[in-house]
């Protein structure tokens, strides 16, 4: 294990256990191994401890407790991440934030929501539906993943397209610093003087503090949704159609895209009755009743005039709903017609989907392997699923090196190597591809303001280990590792 | 290369976390369907050994299957979990004391004739006041929580529990629509006999005849979900083989529980392909009452019945089975009645199968919750199609003083097509 000795271990138990209840303190082997990864199963790393605090002064002392041991920290929300963003690091403390799902208040007449960061995405629409409002972002995982997750990984999702992403809807947050002291950052004042620390806060994975309360913008209900299906020949038509809806000035509020692979495992998960030897475009309009019907008149003579063989709308609510939700199952449903996938997430001009989607198909060929594409089309935020059997000797490799040569392409073509599942543990490598060292080290500067020690969430999102204060040149030391509160790996 | 197994379906996607009752109740993965997963996984590969913090966590496991829709991966959890109690039942890891009452638990249910005497004793235990003595003095709590749990959840036996017995063949009325098997249940036949004969009233209301092979014992539900594959083996068996060369269109059940069970019995029998086959073929003919009845237009006029009904879905036919709008279309089918639903209707009481006894403290915290629920939903009548949620939520609710009648669907179905008859027909 880390830094930790297996006595400073049972220390930094029993001192935990003081904050937050034996109850609270997950400590055995056998209990700590379910904790080892997130929703990217490829590399794992089990935790020293993992502590469940139940409020923002119990998340202060658990950080202050885990520093004075010297064990880094990962926070943790439902463990849905697709970057490795909540795998734990060698040694350290995973906080998990589950125990803290309070809606803490509702103040709809400001058409506002403040929750504990362990919400789930989804119950904040619950608890705000029957009075007609909503929280916008959509994550596919939103009836899993928690508000704190998706302010750390600034989530989007299908809607995100007409709405935008989490950082379009975070008023303010509450976080716990690295000494344990409690910040306050943002507010409900359309702009607030001084510095907006929100912004670097919304996006950061975990790596500036603890977030221990959120304030979130609702919207009303639109007035209508339309939910309409255009049927493609192949992904070339349908990648056209997506550039030339958006260029000719109309804006669905959702443009999703799947493939013939992706469609299948959707029908698998759903039973439903799409057709497979095709690429489909799920789209919804939304608002008012005139503006429904134009956008979705004028999206469908699009679609039809760039090749779409049909345009359907869904026979009923029922059937509406479960098209939503074979699009927002269509990842795991992947496990059903493979046994092992890598999840990408690359962004590209809207411009080059068809052509992008066409060297993609042409790489995987290469590696003798299958991919599968479901992504938010709109947004140009591609979601290429490379399928392998981790049985097959050697499969592995090839698809993380495929996964590899997808995001260098979306580089190539002047898009970037996340849109929203964050850099994380695995993409860590690639950030000096996307950025230039001065980049790099400006990003550094803003995480060493906040977190100086490296205690939150270390060696994830920068490519090489980076520690604050470091100058490039040959190796040596750091003073934080010299301390040992830090550690290169 | 190896084979592929259950456990190797999971893609950690967390789909599943949200509707796990345990999870909901300590937000802790290991007590998730995902860390269950991980935690047999890690059984299975010999990473880690049999203990008393990872059968805790097994044992915690309700099997509700909440979790089996829930997952886009199609994650077949119910099997994954019995193969790891299995691993359980076979160590030597329980406490002695844990072990005698899991067996003395098993050397009960299964046995209608031994579940009548307890029965008989329960109706003494009540009319002469031992019940109120013992209830009163708290002198069980102090032995042991768990035989708390089991006097708690006794039902009031009346001198009817004792002496009903199920006739062996009921002709359908007017004209004959199909020929059904009805399978008695161990512990809905002695503990809840009215569902027994409304069920047949009505089935026989609506043109279908039912038989009742005689000497049905368990069908082995209970002792499968709990990893005893050797006994519910042998009492599926003998259930089977009561059925077959029957001709019969169904074999009908009233309870959830073993319904999903009978359901899926090809898999009960992996040493034995000839008799999969046959368990498969007797499989295929299983409908739950509510499934059948949707199926067929109604023929048998409704009677009105003026009252707000909360609707609970039993775990093992809502989850297991999917059948989540034949119960419901059933009951607003009779003229006057008003469906509710609960909040978190989908998520079970904390019965589940033996859990209430063998689990009691989860089995109070989840089954609070949904007494909470019932309460909330201001309905004086609780519909709940298996024997055991009827039980346990009962009991939650007599604990809070709340005056809600639990009702098998098919009584209130019963109630209404009496009401329609003529007065003495
Ligand atoms: C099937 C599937 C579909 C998905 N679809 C989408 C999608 O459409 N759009 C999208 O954007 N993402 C998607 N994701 C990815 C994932 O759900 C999101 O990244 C989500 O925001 C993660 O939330 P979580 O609660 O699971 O966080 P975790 O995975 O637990 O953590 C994610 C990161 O947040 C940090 N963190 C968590 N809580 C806090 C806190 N309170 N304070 C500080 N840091 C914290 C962690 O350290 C980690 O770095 C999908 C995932 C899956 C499995
Ligand atoms: S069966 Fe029920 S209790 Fe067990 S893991 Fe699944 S959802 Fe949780
Ligand atoms: S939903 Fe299914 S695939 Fe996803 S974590 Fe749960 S069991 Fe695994």
């Amino acid at each position: 294990m880390g830094p930790l000795t297996e006595a400073a271990r049972g220390a930094l138990a029993a001192r935990m256990a003081d904050v937050v209840g034996r109850a609270h303190v997950v400590s055995e082997p056998s209990e700590l191994l379910v904790y080892e990864c997130d929703g990217l199963t490829h590399g794992r790393t089990r935790p020293a401890l993992v502590v469940l605090p139940g409020s923002t002064a119990e998340v202060a002392e658990v950080v202050k407790a885990a520093r004075a041991a010297g064990a880094p920290i990962v926070p943790r929300g439902a463990g849905t991440g697709l970057s490795g963003g909540a795998r734990p690091v060698p040694g350290c403390v995973v906080v998990s934030l589950a125990r803290m799902t309070r809606i803490l208040g509702v103040d709809l007449e400001n058409g506002t929501v403040r929750v504990e960061p362990g919400v789930i995405n989804l119950d904040v629409t619950r608890a705000v539906a029957g009075a007609g409002w909503y929280y916008a972002p959509d994550p596919s995982s939103q009836g899993v993943c928690t508000i704190g997750g998706n302010v750390a990984e600034n989530s989007g999702g299908a809607h995100c397209l007409k709405y935008g992403f989490t950082t379009n809807h975070v008023l303010a947050a509450r976080l716990v610093l690295d000494d344990g002291l409690v910040l306050d950052v943002g507010g409900t004042a359309a702009d607030a003087p001084g510095y907006d620390l929100l912004a670097p806060l919304v996006g950061s994975e975990g790596m500036l503090g603890i977030v221990t309360e959120v304030t979130l913008r609702l919207l009303r209900k639109p007035e209508t949704t339309r939910t309409f299906l255009a049927i493609f020949p192949s992904s070339d038509e349908a990648g056209d159609a997506v550039s030339q809806i958006i260029a000719a000035g109309i804006l669905p509020a959702a443009i999703e895209m799947m493939d013939s692979l992706a469609i299948q495992a959707a029908k698998a998960a759903t039973g439903l009755d799409w057709p497979e030897d095709c690429a489909l475009l799920l789209m919804d309009a939304d608002g008012p009743a005139p503006e429904v019907e134009h956008v979705h008149r004028r999206a469908s003579e699009i679609a039809r005039a760039c090749g779409a063989r049909a345009v359907q709308v869904p026979r009923d609510e029922a059937e509406r709903q479960l098209m939503w939700k074979g699009r927002k199952s269509a990842f795991a449903a992947v496990g059903r017609i493979s046994p092992n996938y890598l999840v990408e997430d690359g962004v590209i001009p809207r411009s080059e989907i068809a052509s992008v989607l066409r060297e993609i198909g042409r790489l995987a060929a290469e590696a003798g392997l299958r991919v599968a594409n479901v992504f938010h089309a709109g947004d140009g935020n591609l979601h290429p699923l490379v399928l392998y059997d981790a049985r097959n000797p050697g499969e592995e490799e090839r698809a993380a090196h495929l996964g590899g040569d997808i995001l260098r392409l979306c580089i190539r073509v002047g898009g970037s190597i996340t849109g929203e599942h964050g850099v994380g543990a695995e993409k860590a490598a690639y950030m000096a591809e996307q950025f230039t060292p001065e980049d790099l080290d400006t990003m550094m500067k803003v995480r060493c303001a906040f977190d100086g020690g490296a205690l939150f969430n270390p060696g994830k999102v920068f490519p090489t280990p980076r520690l604050c204060g470091e100058k490039p040149g040959p190796y040596e030391p750091h003073p934080v590792e010299r301390a040992g509160l830090a550690e290169r790996w | 290369m190896p084979d592929r197994r259950p456990i190797d379906d999971c893609v950690h996607c967390g789909f599943c976390l949200p509707v796990c009752p345990t999870y909901f109740s300590w937000a802790s993965e290991m007590d998730s369907p995902r860390g269950r997963v991980d935690l047999a996984r890690a059984l299975a590969d010999g990473q880690v050994a049999l203990s008393p913090t990872t059968v805790a966590h097994l044992d915690r496991c309700l099997g509700c299957l909440a979790c089996q829709p829930a997952c886009p991966s199609g994650v077949r959890y119910g099997l994954i979990i019995e193969e790891a109690r299995a691993r359980v039942e076979d160590s030597n890891v329980r406490p002695a004391g844990d072990r005698l009452f899991r067996a003395f638990l098993f050397s009960l249910f299964p046995y209608p004739a031994r579940l009548r005497a307890v029965a008989a004793f329960l109706w003494l235990y009540r009319v002469t006041g031992l019940q109120w003595l013992v209830r009163e003095s708290g002198l069980l709590r102090l032995l042991s929580a768990r035989l708390a749990a089991l006097e708690a959840l006794a039902p009031p036996v009346t001198w009817h529990h004792l002496t009903a017995s199920l006739p062996a063949r009921v002709p359908a009325e007017g004209t004959r629509r199909a020929r059904v098997g009805l399978l008695g249940g161990c512990v809905q036949r002695v503990f809840f006999p009215g569902v027994n004969e409304a069920t047949l009233r009505v089935l026989a209301a609506e043109g279908i005849e039912v038989v009742v092979p005689p000497g049905q014992g368990c069908c082995g539900a209970l002792s499968a979900h709990a990893g005893r594959p050797a006994e519910a083996a042998r009492l599926a068996r003998d259930l089977l083989e009561r059925f077959e060369g029957l001709e019969l269109d169904a074999v009908v059940t009233n309870a959830a529980g073993c319904g999903s069970h009978l359901k899926d019995l090809g898999s009960h029998f992996p040493g034995d392909p000839a008799l999969a086959a046959r368990a498969r073929a007797f499989s295929a003919k299983v409908r739950d009452v509510s499934e059948l009845l949707a199926a067929m237009p109604p023929v048998a006029p409704r009677g009105a019945q003026a009252c707000r009904v909360a609707y609970h879905s039993a775990c093992h036919l809502g989850h297991a089975q999917g059948i989540t709008r034949q119960p419901r279309e059933l009951l607003q089918g009779i003229p006057g009645l008003t469906l509710v639903e609960l909040a978190r209707g989908e998520e079970c009481c904390g019965s589940a199968g033996i859990y209430n006894l063998v689990e009691p403290e989860a089995a109070e915290e989840i089954g609070r919750r949904k007494a909470d629920a019932v309460v909330a939903a201001a309905a004086p009548i609780l519909a709940a199609a298996n024997p055991g949620c009827a039980l346990h939520i009962q009991r939650m609710l007599r604990e809070r003083g709340a005056a809600v009648q639990a009702a098998h669907p098919i009584e209130l179905l019963d109630a209404s097509l009496r009401a329609a008859r003529p007065r003495g027909g």
